[in-house]
């Protein structure tokens, strides 16, 4: 009876409220009126805030990717020169044998200098003539090799040929060596100037696409170095990194959020997971380090430990945004399946795991793309090297795209000025491409159901 | 004290041929006891409607009998619940295959976000009820059919669920737990999120699903549980206060409590 009065006196309560509430309110007051004027300029305020915020990221962006452009796109390019090529039979060949063998070991580099020399026959100092050979890429005798090993009939014959460019004729025909300034204060001597004004008035000089930097390892003369090495180790480090990271970091998200207890054990768990990701990466590098190089003695540069190490630092990214997107999952898809009689393994795998693949994906997508940006763990591991072969697999000793941005731009010379803007603009590149990807897979996996 | 003495007195939870019974149910959620020695059995083929204020425990009554309440961390049951005669809290009883004999619709409609299809096709494909597409066919059809939605959605079967009307996929939901061929099935306020006709629909739909299967029903509406239930339990503050036919409920409650809720609710 004590709970029928109760009932009784809650209702009483209740009316007491709504007499109160039925006060009639004067909606033209000059208060409400004051009230109304001061939630729109709120309102306004706001959106000028916003559209402020937006303007300086966009221009922020804006002047990154202009002055990165600008200096990065004449990488791209390369000067060469064309030359008077003669395919000496006593210097390829001489004994006539054909045997690729023979022709092979040639000395091309003689020919290019020869070459020179009679193009300007007044050069005849020792200095000048060091001088003269720099016009041309040391580069450029594996491409004449190259070419009479694909034809040998050239042998013999007198060719002009288009050879690629040493880097300070490159750079003086891209205009990044003034001729004005005097000239203790340039690269390039007036003489070397004078030869490449010749040159220019033959019509002997000219701008190519520089496939080779998309092609080429690193190398110590600019104008052969390329970003190939680095990209391809940095894709085997990242493959590394994905194929452990992902399955591992999502198999714990799963874990943590529908099957552990939650304890004080889990807790403490969770903590640290939150903890390591916050942890200095340069902090992974050194455990690489031990683990990986003293204790498990694999290779020093390679991939397989950079993507190991990078591995270890992008777990927590990974574990973290899974628990978010699974636990975005409302939790009445899972009543359902359990209701009507799936395990607790099925519910997760047929229902809450796709429902939660956008968000994870997106998750592990910006934990790669960190992972790609990474220099300061590899630097522990041995991948901050001058690497000049592009690795063949995920063992050998290999560099990263962002390591070698570093290296590049810490060389003295001038090109590798426009080689660090353009190997840059491949990194973002390969940004925007991971960005893309994470895009697609999201509208995929969203339409899907 | 007087009230619990007074419960035990007024219940009257025996029926002739359950086919579920709780005896002695204590239910604690951590530390707050949300179930006091609930004694209730749900008669075979009939509906038994639950019924009391906001608060009083019907939902986790309700999941006790298919074994929901072991999802929710830190509840612990004494007590035991039995399915034909078998304590379904017995360490042998398989959940998942427990689960599946008793189906359950929740208060909000919850479809799957996938096609009306696969929604009804879920069940029968997990516990592998079929053995050809054909058949499978036929299940989700003979389901969409008892859950009287065939006729709306035949066209659109590959289209998803969530398209649907909040009515259509509270239907669909049925459909869903009817495709697994349950004994009980347990419905959590299923109409709460429906119009009247949706409900009205619901209702019949209950009233015919009542001569194959046996049915639990938690409603708030006072009218409802008179509608499709022929039997009505009053619980208050956790306890089964009364218990017995609809119409006598309904009409000649012998417990106050019972008397100021009905009446309450009606005037
Ligand atoms: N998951 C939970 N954890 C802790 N306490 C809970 C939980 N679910 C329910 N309770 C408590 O148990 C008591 C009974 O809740 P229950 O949901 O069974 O009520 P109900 O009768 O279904 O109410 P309603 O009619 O509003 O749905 C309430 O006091 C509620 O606060
Ligand atoms: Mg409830």
């Amino acid at each position: 009876m004590t709970d029928m009065a109760s009932l009784m006196e809650d209702r009483a309560a209740a009316k007491v409220i709504s007499d109160n509430l039925r006060k009639p309110v004067d909606w033209d007051s000059p208060k409400i009126a004051r009230n109304i004027k001061k939630r729109y300029a709120a309102e306004r305020r706001f959106k000028i805030y916003g559209l402020a915020a937006i303007f300086l990221a966009l221009t922020a962006l804006f002047v990154l990717a202009g002055s990165i452009g600008s200096k990065g796109y004449s990488a791209f390019y390369q000067t060469y020169v064309q030359l008077e090529v003669t395919f000496d039979k006593s210097v390829i060949d001489p004994d006539g044998t054909g045997d690729p063998e023979v022709i092979g070991r040639a000395n091309y580099d003689g020919l290019i200098k020869s070459a020179l020399r009679e193009r300007f026959p007044d050069v005849t100092a020792r200095r000048d003539k060091r001088n003269l050979y720099g016009i041309v890429s040391g580069g450029a005798s594996y491409d004449l090799r190259e070419r009479v090993l694909e034809n040998p009939s050239l042998i013999g014959q007198t060719r002009s040929v288009w050879l690629i460019s040493g880097d300070d004729f490159d750079m003086l025909n891209k205009g990044y060596i003034d001729p004005a300034v005097p000239e203790g204060d340039r690269r390039l001597n007036d003489q070397e100037v004078g030869w490449y004004n010749e040159l220019v008035a033959d019509g002997a000089v000219d701008k190519q696409f520089h496939a080779r930097f998309f092609t080429n390892g690193d190398s110590r003369e600019p104008e052969l170095a390329g970003i190939w090495g680095a990209a391809v180790g940095s894709f085997y480090t990242l493959i590394v990194t994905l194929a452990l990271s992902f399955p591992i970091g999502v198999l714990a998200a799963i874990y943590l959020e529908e099957f552990a207890p939650k304890n004080r054990f889990t807790q403490i768990v969770e903590v640290n997971i939150n903890n390591l990701a916050a942890v200095p990466s340069i902090v992974f590098g050194l455990l690489g380090l031990e683990v990986y190089l003293n204790v498990m003695h694999l290779p020093r540069s390679a991939p397989v430990v950079g993507g190991l190490t990078l591995a270890l630092m992008t777990l927590p990214t990974i574990i973290i945004a899974s628990r978010a997107a699974i636990k975005a999952v409302p939790p009445s898809i899972r009543q359902a399946a359990l209701g009507l009689g799936a395990s607790p393994v099925q519910t997760v795998t047929h229902h809450v795991l796709p429902l939660a693949m956008p968000g994870i994906l997106t998750g592990t997508i910006i934990g790669m793309a960190q992972a790609l940006g990474e220099t300061a763990p590899l630097l522990m591991i041995g991948m901050v090297a001058f690497i000049v072969d592009v690795p063949g697999s995920a063992l050998d000793p290999a560099t990263v795209l962002p390591v070698q941005i570093y290296l590049w731009a810490d060389s003295p010379e001038r090109a590798f000025v426009e080689k660090t803007s353009a190997a840059i603009m491949v990194l973002l590149a390969f940004l925007v491409l991971m960005n893309g990807l994470a895009v697609y897979l999201r509208k995929k996996f969203e339409r899907k159901w | 004290m007087a009230a619990v003495s007074q419960s035990a007195m007024t219940a009257e939870p025996s029926v002739e041929k359950p086919k579920m019974t709780a005896r002695n149910l204590d239910l604690f959620y951590s530390d707050n006891q949300a179930l006091f020695e609930v004694n209730l059995d749900i008669a075979e083929k009939q509906v038994t409607a639950l019924i009391g204020p906001s608060g009083c425990g019907k939902s986790t009554f309700l999941r006790c009998m298919n074994r929901m309440n072991d999802t929710i961390d830190g509840v612990t049951i004494k007590g035991d619940v039995t399915l034909d005669g078998r304590d379904i809290y017995d360490k042998r009883i398989d959940v998942v295959q427990l689960r599946a004999r008793i189906g359950m619709v929740f208060q909000k409609p919850n479809p799957f976000p996938k096609t009306i299809y696969d929604n009804v096709a879920y069940g029968p494909r997990i516990h592998g009820l079929v053995n050809s597409r054909d058949e499978l066919d036929e299940i989700v059809m003979t389901s969409l059919e008892r859950a009287g939605l065939l006729k709306e959605v035949k066209d659109r079967l590959q289209s998803p669920a969530t398209g649907l009307s909040g009515g259509q996929q509270q239907r669909l939901c049925i459909a869903r737990a009817v495709a697994v061929s349950p004994e009980v099935i347990l419905m959590d306020e299923p109409c709460s999120a429906l119009d009247p006709i949706a409900t009205a629909k619901v209702e019949e739909l209950i009233d015919e699903l009542r001569s194959n299967y046996t049915i639990v029903i938690v409603t708030h509406s006072m009218q409802q549980a008179a509608r499709v239930s022929q039997r009505t339990a009053f619980f208050h503050l956790g306890k089964l206060v009364e218990v017995g036919e609809t119409d006598q409920i309904f009409t000649n409650p012998k417990d106050e409590r019972t008397k100021g809720y009905i009446t309450g609710r009606f005037g």
